[in-house]
């Protein structure tokens, strides 16, 4: 357990974006929230999905963000993705091109695999003669290429998610927002995904915002992990994930992380039961 | 073992082994023999039960029997008269559909995307629908004076409004994750429109088209009766005809192929709409085509 490195935030006051071991200066940051809110509705009646949240990502990091039901994940995936406004607070991506992906993997049934990758390139207004050539390349990342002309209904789950993320990548996004994106693939399949995704983050520099319900993958992909609490979420907690080699779900600092974060959110969820 | 040799390994498992795709002439003749009996089957039945019928006596001096009726048919096709009237009405319920088409479209996007259009006119779209079209003939008539141009009308006031309601449909019932998915992308306005939209919009498109056809068709069996209409006899003049020389068999054989002639068309729109579903994994793939 020494070796993770914990950083209680007590207060929602308290902006964890600003801690040392965050706001590493060699990086410039890519994402940042701060004193992020969001309520819907209005007067008695509206819920606060989101308190005063503040976080940061640098360049390149990979930021899973973990929180018991009801603690807002998917609103500020929203937030960043810039599909909603935030009631206080601000969000800046200085100007990073943003992708979104869902746990569905929310492809067109009317297109093949290769049609659903081309429309989003399409929309990013490139050229005809280049789709091709970049779509081919999207499906080779992600060890798809022999597969481009079938179309989503028959592909299975994990190879559906696996075109999502060739299409998300396909926005020429710098920030990968990805809201539980492998939490409907069976155990196996989430495993050997794990490893293209972090394969695909180290070779295109992305910024990963990746929201589980999953402490284990949480900490097997994490740069670092990010406790919501619930209703209203709040950053609770925030752990840097040293990285020493290759990871795997089973590796023992995966599994000292996951306990971790397992008896914090716990104690979380406990609040809620009296 | 590398990882990315297990998950192509997985990706082969899931899709199982290749299914057959044989088109051999025998399967397809198997196939054809499955969809074809229960319906020839049936065809012998109503003659079987029409040739009791006659044999009983009953309306004797009226009645025909089924083989007088057929050889009536038979007659007709050979003489090209019969051939002429289904061009002659054809023609007609081509350019109609075609109008209807147009217009319920038209009308469909404009509903669907500006609320108070819809607010005004959805509930009028749906009204229209139940109108029976032979309703409209007095006011057709009146206004367009008799001729072709009072059936166009009909028609277009017959299956427009169901053109236009299956597009409203399709474009309410558009999944809302594929509209964020595509907001993500960066599909906006137009674009919107025109890659998810109204891709997705498709299959009520398609049911309202269908649905279209049948309402255009019969307002058009209804026009060529009531309307009085120079130049050559389409479907509905030769059955009036028929009516006037108390004619049964006659009669029966245009009934006939009036019937078959809205069955065919329809066939070609179940086509279309199982292709389309089938495309899309809506259809079980267990079930026959």
């Amino acid at each position: 357990m020494r070796a993770i490195n914990e950083q209680q935030v007590t207060s929602p006051a308290a902006t964890p974006g600003t801690s040392p071991t965050s706001a590493d200066t060699a990086f410039a940051t890519a994402v940042r929230l701060t004193d992020v809110s969001k309520a819907y509705g209005t007067g008695r009646t509206a819920l606060l999905a989101l308190d005063r949240v503040s976080l940061t990502a640098r360049d390149g990091e990979f930021v899973c963000i973990i929180g018991a039901s009801g603690c807002g994940k998917s609103t500020l995936l929203n937030l960043v993705a810039g599909l909603d406004t935030p009631t206080a607070g601000e969000v800046d991506t200085g100007g990073r091109r943003v992708g979104l992906m869902f746990q569905e993997p929310a492809l067109f049934p009317w297109l093949t695999a290769a049609k659903n990758v081309e429309l989003a390139l399409r929309a990013q207004g490139v050229p005809r003669a280049e789709r091709r050539a970049q779509t081919a390349e999207l499906l080779e990342a992600v060890r798809l290429s022999g597969f481009g002309d079938k179309r989503p209904h028959e592909l299975s789950g994990g190879m559906r998610q696996r075109v999502a993320l060739a299409r998300a990548l396909a926005q020429h996004a710098d920030v990968l927002l990805m809201d539980e994106p492998f939490g409907a693939l069976d155990a196996m399949t989430r495993d050997l995904l794990h490893d293209e995704l972090e394969r695909i983050c180290a070779e295109r520099t992305l910024t990963v915002l990746f929201v589980t319900h999953n402490v284990r993958e949480a900490a097997r992909l994490g740069d670092r992990v990010i406790v919501l609490s619930s209703r209203p979420g709040r950053v609770i907690a925030e752990y840097d994930v040293p990285r020493r080699g290759p990871r795997r779900i089973d590796s023992p600092e995966v599994a000292n992380m996951a306990a971790a974060l397992t008896d914090r959110l716990r104690e979380e969820m406990g609040r809620h039961g009296i | 073992m590398a990882s990315d040799q297990a998950l192509q390994g997985l990706d082969n498992l899931e899709l199982g082994p290749a299914t057959r795709t044989g088109r051999s002439p025998a399967r397809l003749a198997r196939k054809a023999w499955t969809a074809a009996w229960p319906k020839l089957l049936a065809i012998a039945l109503v003659l079987l039960v029409w040739q009791i019928v006659h044999l009983t006596g009953w309306k004797k001096l009226v009645l025909s029997p089924p083989s007088a009726v057929l050889s009536d048919l038979w007659q007709m096709a050979r003489h090209g008269q019969l051939w002429a009237a289904i061009g002659v009405t054809m023609k007609r319920a081509l350019i109609g559909y075609l109008l209807a088409l147009i217009i319920g479209s038209v009308i469909g996007v404009l509903v669907a995307r500006i609320p108070p259009l819809r607010a005004a006119l959805g509930s009028i779209i749906t009204g229209l629908q139940t109108m029976p079209s032979i309703a409209w003939y007095p006011f057709a008539i009146i206004f367009f004076t008799q001729g072709t141009a009072a059936i166009l009308f009909v028609m277009v006031m017959g299956a427009a409004p169901s053109i236009a309601n299956g597009l409203i449909t399709g474009v309410d019932y558009t999944p809302p994750l594929l509209l964020r998915a595509g907001r993500t992308m960066g599909l906006r306005g137009l674009a919107l429109y025109r890659y998810l939209i109204l891709p997705a919009s498709l299959p009520a498109y398609v049911a309202g088209m269908k649905q279209g056809w049948a309402f255009a068709w019969r307002s058009l069996m209804a026009g060529e009766l009531v309307v009085t209409i120079v130049g050559a006899p389409g479907l509905g003049v030769l059955l009036n005809t028929n009516q006037s020389l108390q004619d049964f068999a006659g009669a029966t054989s245009i009934i006939i192929v009036i019937l078959i002639v809205g069955i065919v068309v329809d066939m070609v729109f179940t086509k279309a709409d199982t292709a389309l579903r089938r495309r899309r994994g809506l259809l079980d793939p267990s079930l026959p085509a």
